[in-house]
């Protein structure tokens, strides 16, 4: 049994060092003029720029660049088991070249791409290579001690004195010998640590590639922010929640309690003021329904959770008093906080735009791409909306937030005002 | 004249009953689920479906959806539609087919017994209930129409209570006017709106419900 396993171990082990070297063989003689490609067609693309050719070129280099570096970090999960998180900022996709040249060149993830091309074209190679190498150069110390030492300085090669294998010249049978020692010492290294050699490689990777320690911080206090803002949200709306059941149809529910109490009393000695004390109950009873049901609008909107975001949108637009016209391009439904955050604040939107905007039309788009999504709300009013004037539209921002979702307003003056809202999030 | 009704909630199940039977309605089944009233339709063959827009298992629309779909099997169908809250955008889905026999009211109405039944007899007979606030969300979008604003405010009232489906009978014990009166606004309203004069009460009100449902 305990030979077995020791076997089976030694086997995988062997095998192990196998995969690593024909991987690393691979990789190296992939990658390299991969790498030597994307970064002189950079180099030679952000030169261009002055001239106008780089801002076309440019984002296309470098989206070909991190698709490379990308492919890399799958392979460093999939062979070496490292994970190198990748930090790009998205790039608009439909913004001009000139913006979409210089959001990528301002992200420090694009520089460090640069920078890790020729550590990958050079160190990045030998790592690879490395365990390649040491599996392959013990072959031909063997062969050398099986008789390769005759052709080796023999013949034409007399002329070039003995034949050398690492540190051991060969030109005898007992020197070929000794080539074949030194290459059962190699074939043990490469045994023992063509695997971890090969990690080495993912490792370099991964040192050069992945996200900076300032970054990581930067995104820890954007996510302390956000959480707090929306801790403190969630806290003011259940104060407001509260407060509205209490004075509201807590109060009514009352008042019809006591209604019918009094009703009881006097039905008998009384039964027209009776009647009437009956109608009044029926009245708060009413009151009571109409007020939860604007509560529970504010809440969770009703058709939200039956038709999704689409329809609900859709009949936000049905009750705006400015004509609206809705496209909705969603194939599922998103989380149900995602998509209660993104209907109020379409909702807030929309509001700011009827109030403020004085426009008489309003176009809103809903659609889902690149793991996104995407709405905009067009209006053609007077424009000059912005964030941080207490224009609501700081409030949309920071609900937004809390989903890592951004917001964009241009609104020059005369307009059009254009909300564009981005939410990261999958459909199911 | 038999009912079918779709209701999740217990209390309001057993109420609704009641009050059905009280007013001689027979019960040919009262359910609790969207597949239950799919059944019940498809085999019992109702006068008249009265269906809560959200039921079990989804919890989503799915009475709404379940009663779209018999009415496109059988057209006409007449069917009344309940819910905690009224949409535009559900009325418009219910009044598509543009064929009538159909209700969409807040549950709150059925307070007034004798108005939600007069609403289910209605519907039943061909006819429209819609519910006020309906209307109202109607009117209130078309702030700034034009013809609507030529309406005097006793012809405005009429409007509102024409496309909640009501006869002229009905409007004219409501205004406490004489039918002939109610006549008499009725074309003028129509005049003013543009639309084309119909006696038949139930034609007339899809007309109105279709302009105010109008895009700008």
């Amino acid at each position: 049994m305990n030979t077995n396993t020791q076997n089976d171990s030694g086997g995988s082990k062997a095998r192990g060092m196998l995969r690593a070297a024909g991987r690393g063989f691979v990789l190296a003689v992939v990658s390299l003029p991969l790498a030597v490609l994307c970064f002189t067609l950079t180099l030679v693309s952000i030169a261009l720029i002055p001239i106008g050719v780089g801002l076309v070129t440019t984002p296309w280099v470098l989206t070909g660049v991190r698709t490379f570096a990308n492919r890399r970090r799958v392979l460093a999960a999939e062979w070496g088991g490292v994970r190198i998180p990748a930090a790009y900022r998205p790039t608009p996709e439909d913004a001009n070249p000139w913006t979409r040249t210089f959001t990528m060149l301002r992200d420090p993830a694009t520089w460090r791409d640069l920078r890790w091309l020729p550590v990958d074209m050079t160190a990045g190679f030998l790592t690879a290579l490395l365990p390649a190498v040491l599996v392959l150069y013990p072959l031909e110390g063997f062969a050398l001690a099986a008789g390769l030492w005759r052709t080796m300085t023999g013949g034409p090669y007399v002329e070039y004195g003995p034949y050398w294998y690492g540190f051991v010249p060969v030109s005898d049978q007992t020197s070929a010998f000794g080539a074949a020692a030194l290459a059962a010492v190699v074939l043990i290294v490469a045994h023992r640590y063509a695997v971890t050699l090969f990690h080495v490689h993912f490792r370099l990777t991964r040192a050069v590639l992945s996200p900076s320690e300032s970054e990581l911080a930067e995104r820890v206090r954007v996510l302390t922010e956000t959480r707090r803002d929306a801790v403190d949200t969630s806290a003011a709306e259940l104060r407001r929640i509260e407060r509205d059941l209490h004075d509201g149809a807590q109060a009514r529910l009352v008042a019809v309690g006591m209604d019918l109490g009094t009703v009881e009393m006097l039905v008998d000695k009384d039964p027209e003021k009776a009647k009437q004390l009956l109608a009044h109950a029926r009245r708060s009873s009413a009151d009571a329904l109409a007020e939860l049901r604007d509560l529970v609008r504010g809440i969770h909107p009703p058709v939200l959770a039956e038709r999704g975001l689409g329809d609900a949108v859709r009949a936000l637009a049905l009750r705006l008093p400015t004509p609206t016209e809705v496209t909705v391009e969603l194939a599922g439904r998103a989380d149900a906080p995602v998509e209660s955050a993104a209907y109020f604040a379409v909702s807030e939107v929309l509001t700011n735009a009827v109030k403020h905007s004085g426009a008489d039309r309003i176009w809103i788009d809903l659609h889902h791409a690149d793991g996104h999504l995407r709405i905009s709300v067009t209006d053609n009013g007077k424009g000059g909306a912005a964030v941080g004037t207490g224009s609501g539209l700081t409030g949309v921002e920071r609900r937004l937030g809390t989903f890592d979702g951004v917001l964009a307003v241009s609104s020059p003056a005369g307009g059009p005002t254009m909300v564009t809202m981005e939410i990261p999030c999958v459909l199911s | 004249m038999r009912v079918v009704l779709a209701e999740d909630l217990f209390l309001l199940r057993d109420g609704l009953v009641r009050l059905l039977e009280a007013y001689d309605f027979e019960m040919a089944a009262a359910v609790e689920s969207g597949p239950e009233l799919e059944q019940a339709l498809a085999e019992l063959k109702p006068d008249i479906a009265v269906v809560d827009v959200r039921l079990p298992p989804t919890h989503t629309d799915e009475g709404l959806q379940c009663a779209l779909r018999a009415r496109r099997e059988r057209p006409g169908l007449p069917v009344l539609v309940l819910s905690q809250h009224v949409e535009q955008l559900y009325a418009r889905e219910l009044l598509a087919d543009g064929t009538g026999g159909v209700g969409y009211l807040l549950k709150d109405r059925v307070f007034d017994a004798e108005q939600f039944v007069d609403a289910v007899r209605r519907v039943a007979a061909g006819g429209t209930a819609m519910d006020p606030q309906v209307i109202q969300q109607l009117l209130a979008r078309r702030g700034d129409d034009r013809p609507l604003a030529r309406l005097t405010p006793r012809e405005l009232e009429v409007l509102e209570l024409m496309a909640q489906g009501r006869s002229n009978a009905a409007i004219a014990s409501r205004l406490v006017v004489t039918e002939r009166a109610v006549a008499k606004h009725t074309a003028n309203i129509f005049t003013k709106l543009g639309l084309e004069v119909s006696d038949d009460d139930n034609r007339r009100v899809l007309a109105v419900l279709a302009y105010l449902d109008r895009d700008r």
